[in-house]
């Protein structure tokens, strides 16, 4: 029995697309697993959905052809970098670390550190910075 | 019009002690002068929540059957020490399992040890004891193997000899290649200046030669009631002081003492420092009775009245010269840019203001809800006129 593998991806696919049966196509006609983990439909209509997608590594590499073939562009999850709020003490070591001032002090009364994840670039530099384990990696 | 301590408790146990916290009595003092602030106020309250190295826990885990005396023992992998009677270990901060591979990947994650057991345990969490001994007619085990957990001990309290450091060096890295300290990552060519102090909120810095805080001092500690027990270690009454008495380096600290049973992982939490090691983060607060106006005058210090020496940890704190690079304020470094040899460096704590200010805070609460009296000290630790100095250590291979 060949063993199975599987991807986590991101999909991006036009206005047009959203209405096609897309995901249970790749699960009947090439018997993949699909497990969608995220989904959501962008400010243009366009779908962004992401999904894990697990068979045959045939069946896995045909199934992203077709995906390609109908104009869905995909790439693989990056990761992303998440801020555990309940371990945050807010003491501010990552801000002197972090190149894209995605943690920053907006308010020097509170003196509270923000996480802005849309500018953070997932480089992981706060991750063994922070004294707290407060930022952590997922995909 | 000097109050007494009595007074004072008299007060909070009528729910009429007037309270406010070292930030909060800044502008009222501005307001109302000295005189009239001393009069109206009773306990102004501080706050610091900042890894302190110095600090670990007794612990007495109970006999087992047969009996042991633990002489050497791990909590998850980390050494304790048992060098007491049986059934007693300590735990240190900042001590790493036997096979943590430290920094020999440099820089070392170091993310677990000393520290985070006792957050573990606070947690309520099981923590695995192994410990091995010689065994006697008296204690004929030899080995042990089990979980223990904070509620079945019969005593776990934190015995830290080097606390509440009054002020602190502001790291800086001259060198031309990054370093990892136990003020955290610092960037070459000045890439970032790192300091770890509560500034205008921190104890000492409020009562800056030792006159209410010492002894036997009732105060916050982790979460819990604890004490102070004796200077700290390393305890420098004679450090440089700017004209209004507060020191401009490292100078006083403190030995605390406080049950473990009664604290919080909110303000104990393990900590690990990459490229140097584990350690634990406290919480401490401390009530300053406005016993007069000197005490009033104390309280009122600001952020921009605080300073402290930036030393190069590339070249001079390693190698232990006393060769300082600059002074800068706590208002300065607070802001997040400061000046020095003329450049803006961007400045980040190690410590938290915020769980700092939220210490000091609910110090006030239990003050005003006259949940927390506040003691007298029984003696006091070594001030100015101690003479007492900071000795470093000399290496003498021969004998004297
Ligand atoms: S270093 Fe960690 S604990 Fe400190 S502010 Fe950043 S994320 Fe929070
Ligand atoms: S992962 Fe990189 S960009 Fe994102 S917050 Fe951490 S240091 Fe900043």
């Amino acid at each position: 029995m060949k063993s199975v593998i599987s991807k986590n991806i991101m999909l991006h696919y036009p206005k047009e697309h959203t209405e096609k049966p897309i995901i249970s196509n790749l699960i009947k006609r090439y018997d993949l697993t699909v497990n969608i983990s995220r989904a959501r439909i962008g400010q243009d209509e366009e779908g962004i959905m992401v999904i894990e997608v697990s068979g045959k590594k045939q069946n896995l590499d045909a199934g992203l052809n077709y995906l390609k073939e109908i104009g869905v562009t995909f790439k693989p999850v990056s990761m992303v970098v998440l801020m555990v709020d309940e371990k945050c003490t807010h003491c501010s070591a990552c801000t002197v670390i972090c190149p894209s001032d995605a943690l920053t002090i907006e308010d020097r009364n509170t003196m509270m550190v923000s996480f802005i994840q849309d500018k953070c670039i997932a480089c992981g530099l706060c991750i063994p910075a922070c004294p707290y384990h407060a930022m952590e990696m997922h995909e | 019009m000097a109050k007494t301590i009595r007074e004072i408790n008299d007060k909070i146990k009528n729910n009429k002690a007037v309270v406010f916290t070292a930030e909060e009595i800044i502008p009222f003092i501005k307001q109302k002068g000295y005189k009239k602030a001393a009069e109206e106020v009773d306990v102004v309250t501080t706050g610091t929540f900042s890894p302190m190295c110095s600090s670990g826990a007794f612990l007495n885990v109970g006999h087992p059957s047969p009996r042991m005396r633990m002489q050497k023992a791990w909590l998850n992998g980390v050494a304790a020490y048992g060098g007491f009677a049986a059934c007693d270990i300590y735990i240190g901060a900042t001590q790493i399992p036997d096979e943590d591979p430290a920094n020999k990947i440099y820089p070392g994650s170091f993310e677990y040890g000393g520290g985070h057991i006792i957050e573990d345990l606070i947690a309520g969490k099981d923590v695995f004891l192994r410990a091995t001994s010689y065994g006697t007619d008296c204690y004929p085990r030899k080995e042990l193997e089990t979980y223990i957990d904070l509620k079945d001990l019969n005593q776990a309290y934190l015995v830290n000899p080097r606390n509440a450091y009054q002020n602190y060096n502001v790291a800086v890295n001259l060198s031309s290649g990054v370093i990892y300290t136990y003020l955290g990552v610092l960037q070459p060519n000045m890439g970032n200046v790192n300091f770890s102090c509560a500034g205008q909120l921190s104890p000492l810095l409020n009562d800056p030669y030792y006159k209410t805080i010492g002894i036997g001092t009732r105060i916050f500690l982790g979460g819990g009631i604890g004490y102070v027990i004796w200077e700290g270690t390393q305890h420098n009454p004679t450090a440089v002081r700017s004209e209004n008495g507060v020191p401009s380096e490292g100078a006083g600290t403190l030995s605390v003492i406080g049950d473990m049973k009664k604290m919080s992982t909110r303000y104990i939490k393990g900590v690990s420092m990459l490229g140097y090691g584990a350690s634990l983060a406290v919480g401490i607060g401390m009530p300053i009775p406005i016993v007069d106006e000197e005490m009033i005058e104390f309280v009122s210090v600001r952020d921009e009245d605080i300073y402290a020496p930036v030393v190069d940890y590339s070249s001079a704190y390693p190698k232990r010269e006393s060769k300082i690079v600059a002074k800068v304020n706590y208002r300065d470094l607070r802001s997040g840019t400061v000046k020095i040899l003329g450049e803006n460096v961007q400045a980040a704590s190690i410590s938290s203001y915020p769980v700092a200010r939220e210490i000091a805070e609910t110090l006030k609460t239990w003050i005003q809800n006259g949940t927390f009296t506040l003691t007298e000290k029984v003696a006091s630790i070594p001030g100015v006129e101690s003479g007492q100095t900071f000795k470093p250590l000399e290496i003498r291979p021969e004998r004297g």
